[in-house]
């Protein structure tokens, strides 16, 4: 029953992933320009090295040559050339991406730590003035426009009080190798002498992008704790506990927080989606060099073997994350949701 | 349940004190403050890290002074040419033979993809110039083979040979007298490269690395560079002339100039390339920034592309010219940050003539001219405007639009045509636009830096004549001034040529914008340098 629970999720994860590299291999043909050029990203070449590309590429072939041939490239780390910066694109992905997962994943933990308790204390305050104050605050942090949040706070904290810098991942003048992409662990592996203060200079740059992004989704994961607190505690097998005689307290950890949860667990891994997105687009003001920040720029210089890559790479990630969300809360909870009434 | 939640959480008190322990405790044991450095905020990548192979001020900003010497240098205050790579120099009677004296105990770069295994000599000298000098050399072709500076100027023709008289001394020949020469060898592009390491690369099949890992004997070596993000480089710890340049250099790669700004307010930036004019008087305000201005040797300009009719008829030029008002661009794009254009010349140069006539605004004749030489109302031209900001024109698009209006009312169509910056200039150089918003920043003191590269016939074929204009008359008239050493004779040529120009009407000339730098207080020595590219070599952080 598990095991062909898991199977099922795999198939899908697999089958989306074929087509969306299918839809990545279609834009080799869908941008302007030569198909060639558009995946390699080799522009002004020799004819004779154009005609070995053209062989290396089974372009003389089939197109479900070429896509074969496309996807044996892709797993041996060949993506193409960018255009504007010549470089392989799965080196500059690999550049970029972790700068991104990085922010993603500290605003995600941080909104999470803040969400969920709040969205607890809501729930169990429903309809009180605590209630209220909750409610409208997440109103205001979820309807808030991201870029402009972010461009609020730069003017605030960078611009008149000059407390925290408004670009990049840490001074320039720290020379930190990249190893993972991740700035702190790069710290720690480098043999830099000035460890401590790059760190500090690194933290500094973290918090306002990590914060924005962090009062957009807490407000979301706050109002889907609070929901689903709310949705539990009028059950009845609630009302049960109560008149078995436990107190308030008893019935919300024994009954409350477990069964509230459940059913979100799933929606928090789609949160990585919308979180990402609009990393993407707080990397734009931060000008943190992730992923996002090369995309635009990939779009603005109609880079074509780098838009492809780049959406192929983002995709992907969101695909394995969401599906790897859904398969986790099924495994947390393998029965179905709403038949463990008061279990424990 | 309840004991679940214990266990997690005392599962989640050690986890979180590791977490702090890394954020604090792991780090700390080690220095506090990052070395010396000096970061600069610039306004985009350069093309390659050698500006013999490009006239782009981003380029030889990253380059020239940086990883860079000359034989000769311009002193950036009084403008005389002073020695540099070159102690001494002599010029033969005839104007024909220059003879360069070397200074000895220079050494090169020495980073992690090259050690030097020798001090400068006349190799390297006769190595750089031979490179864009001769077509038949191993690496002219290398990194595409075009030096626009050196053919725009012709400099290719006039040099006969390079002559090595010993390891440090260097004899020119010329085929005729060029009172401009050495000015030009003092210019951002005749810089000194390693034939040394151009060896080295030859052995071991990595030709183009000569181009974008550089090695020079300037007071910084290149250490990395990361496109649209940053170029580092450390001090060179040899340099010839001092050790007080910062141990770090930073270029921060921030192509908005209102970031550029937000990023010197809170300190990111200790100084930043192109403040924009409407940003100026904040600068001058804040007690923390400092803003140096200069009146720049540059000039912002209007070209037609005489090489496509109806723009080959002097008459249609001349209408064009006199349809749209000067002043007021001058007001609405450059906010009093720049002085009216009559000729090519700024008024800080000797040749500058302040007689000139200038065109006048009026759209009446300007439709009779235009309507006597065949453009009828609904008439449909191009505008291009380049796509980023420079000192003769911070907002060409804005200005294109003002274009746009005042021709509307002498019953032109104008479309405002714009790409990305090298695609734009690329397809200038093919000859594409109708007319074109842009302008000449001069690379040294000398008239001739304005007036050959900008309109002479040999100009068009290295891409910095935008009005494909070739004028044989013209042509002999600056060449004729270059025979000259004397001021009073040069000028007469000059003049005849301003008078040409004012006749034939190639380009409307626009605007001598000032330059600007605005930097942090605690930054000291950073100099305007009227000729051409930074310099961080003398800058100190207090």
């Amino acid at each position: 029953m598990m095991l062909a629970h898991v199977i099922r999720k795999f198939n899908l994860l697999v089958l989306t992933l074929i087509v969306l590299s299918a839809f990545s291999f279609s834009l080799v043909y869908l941008f302007p320009g030569d198909p060639i050029v558009n995946l390699t990203g080799q522009r002004n070449i020799s004819q004779a090295h154009y005609d070995a590309l053209i062989q290396m590429h089974g372009f003389d072939k089939s197109y479900f040559h070429q896509y074969w041939y496309y996807m044996t490239n892709l797993f041996d780390g060949d993506w193409g050339y960018s255009f504007s910066s010549g470089l392989p694109l799965w080196q500059e992905i690999t550049q970029t991406f972790p700068a991104s997962i990085e922010l993603s994943s500290y605003a995600l933990v941080l909104s999470l730590l803040i969400g969920v308790p709040l969205g607890f204390l809501a729930g169990f305050q429903h309809h009180k003035p605590a209630d209220f104050g909750l409610l409208a605050a997440s109103v205001i942090g979820y309807s808030t426009p991201i870029f402009w949040l972010a461009l609020i706070l730069i003017l605030v904290f960078s611009l008149q009080l000059g407390w925290l810098p408004l670009s990049g991942r840490i001074n320039l003048l720290f020379d930190i190798p990249h190893q993972t992409g991740f700035i702190l662990i790069d710290i720690f592996l480098s043999d830099s002498l000035y460890k401590s203060a790059a760190a500090k200079s690194a933290l500094q740059h973290l918090i306002m992008p990590t914060l924005t992004l962090t009062i957009v989704t807490a407000a979301i994961i706050f109002r889907l704790t609070r929901r689903s607190l709310i949705d539990v505690m009028s059950s009845q097998y609630i009302q049960t506990a109560y008149t078995r005689g436990l107190s308030n307290f008893q019935v919300v950890m024994r009954h409350g927080v477990r069964n509230a949860l459940l059913p979100i667990v799933p929606l928090f891994g789609m949160q990585f989606a919308v979180l990402l997105t609009n990393a993407m687009i707080i990397e734009v003001v931060f000008s943190w060099p992730g992923i996002g920040n090369w995309l635009i720029q990939a779009i603005n210089q109609r880079d074509y073997p780098a838009i492809r890559a780049g959406m192929l790479a983002v995709s992907t990630l969101v695909i394995i994350v969401t599906v790897s969300t859904e398969l986790l809360a099924k495994l947390i909870n393998p029965e179905l949701v709403g038949k463990i009434h008061g279990k424990s | 349940m309840i004991k679940l939640l214990y266990k997690s959480i005392s599962l989640a008190k050690p986890m979180f004190l590791c977490a702090t322990l890394v954020l604090t405790g792991c780090f700390n044991s080690d220095l506090e403050m990052p070395e010396s450095g000096v970061i600069y905020c610039s306004e985009g990548n350069p093309s390659s890290f050698n500006p013999q192979l490009d006239t782009s001020g981003t380029t030889s900003d990253a380059s020239s002074h940086q990883i860079y010497d000359r034989l000769i240098n311009f002193d950036p205050l009084t403008g005389t040419i002073v020695p540099a790579l070159s102690s001494s120099w002599l010029v033969s009677q005839d104007g024909l033979t220059y003879t360069f004296q070397l200074r000895r105990g220079v050494k090169f770069h020495q980073t992690n993809y090259f050690s030097p295994g020798r001090n400068f000599n006349a190799d390297d000298v006769i190595f750089s110039i031979n490179r864009w000098r001769l077509a038949e050399h191993s690496y002219h072709q290398v990194s595409g083979g075009s030096y626009p500076y050196f053919s725009s100027l012709g400099l290719s023709d006039v040099i006969v040979d390079v002559k090595r008289i010993n390891g440090y001394r260097v004899e020119l020949i010329l085929n005729r007298p060029d009172s401009s020469f050495l000015a030009n060898l003092a210019t951002d592009f005749a810089v000194i490269l390693s034939s040394e390491y151009a060896q080295f690369l030859e052995n071991s099949g990595n030709k183009e690395r000569i181009d974008s890992y550089p090695i020079g004997t300037g007071p910084f070596k290149f250490v990395d560079f990361k496109k649209d993000r940053f170029i580092r480089y450390a001090k060179h710890e040899n340099y010839w002339q001092h050790q007080n340049a910062p141990d770090n250099l930073i270029f921060d790669i921030t192509p908005s100039s209102s970031l550029r700004l937000a990023k010197l307010i809170t300190g990111e930036c200790d100084a930043i390339a192109f403040p924009a004019n409407s940003e100026l008087d904040l600068i001058r305000e804040r007690t923390d920034l400092k803003l140096d201005e200069k009146p720049g040797l540059n000039v912002g300009f209007w070209a037609f592309n005489s090489s496509k009719p109806p723009f080959d008829n002097p008459k249609v030029r001349k209408a064009l010219a006199m349809a749209i008002d000067k002043a007021t661009l001058l007001e609405a794009v450059y906010f009093g940050s720049a002085v009216g254009a009559r000729g090519l010349l700024p008024e800080s140069s000797w040749a500058y003539q302040a007689n000139l006539n200038d065109t006048n605004y009026n759209p009446v004749m300007a439709r009779q001219l235009l309507r006597e030489s065949g453009i009828e109302e609904g008439f449909t031209m191009n505008i291009w405007a380049m796509p980023v900001e420079r000192a003769y024109n911070p907002n060409a698009r804005k200005m294109a639009e003002l274009i746009q209006n005042y021709l509307n009312q002498v019953g032109i169509t104008v479309n405002i045509v714009s790409y990305e910056w090298s695609a734009f200039r690329e397809r200038l150089k093919e000859g594409l636009h109708d007319s074109v918003l842009i302008g000449w920043s001069a690379d040294n003191g000398d008239p001739d830096n304005f007036y050959r590269p900008l309109l002479t016939c040999s100009a068009i074929e290295s891409g910095t004549n935008r009005a494909m204009w070739c004028s044989p008359e013209y042509d002999s008239l600056i060449n004729q001034a270059l025979k000259y050493t004397e001021i009073d004779q040069r000028n007469r040529y000059y003049r005849l040529a301003n008078a040409l120009i004012a006749e034939q009407v190639p380009l409307v000339p626009l605007a001598h914008a000032y330059r600007y730098r605005a930097y942090r207080n605690d930054l000291e020595g950073l100099l305007i340098n009227p000729f051409g590219a930074i310099r961080f070599g003398d800058v100190n952080k207090q």
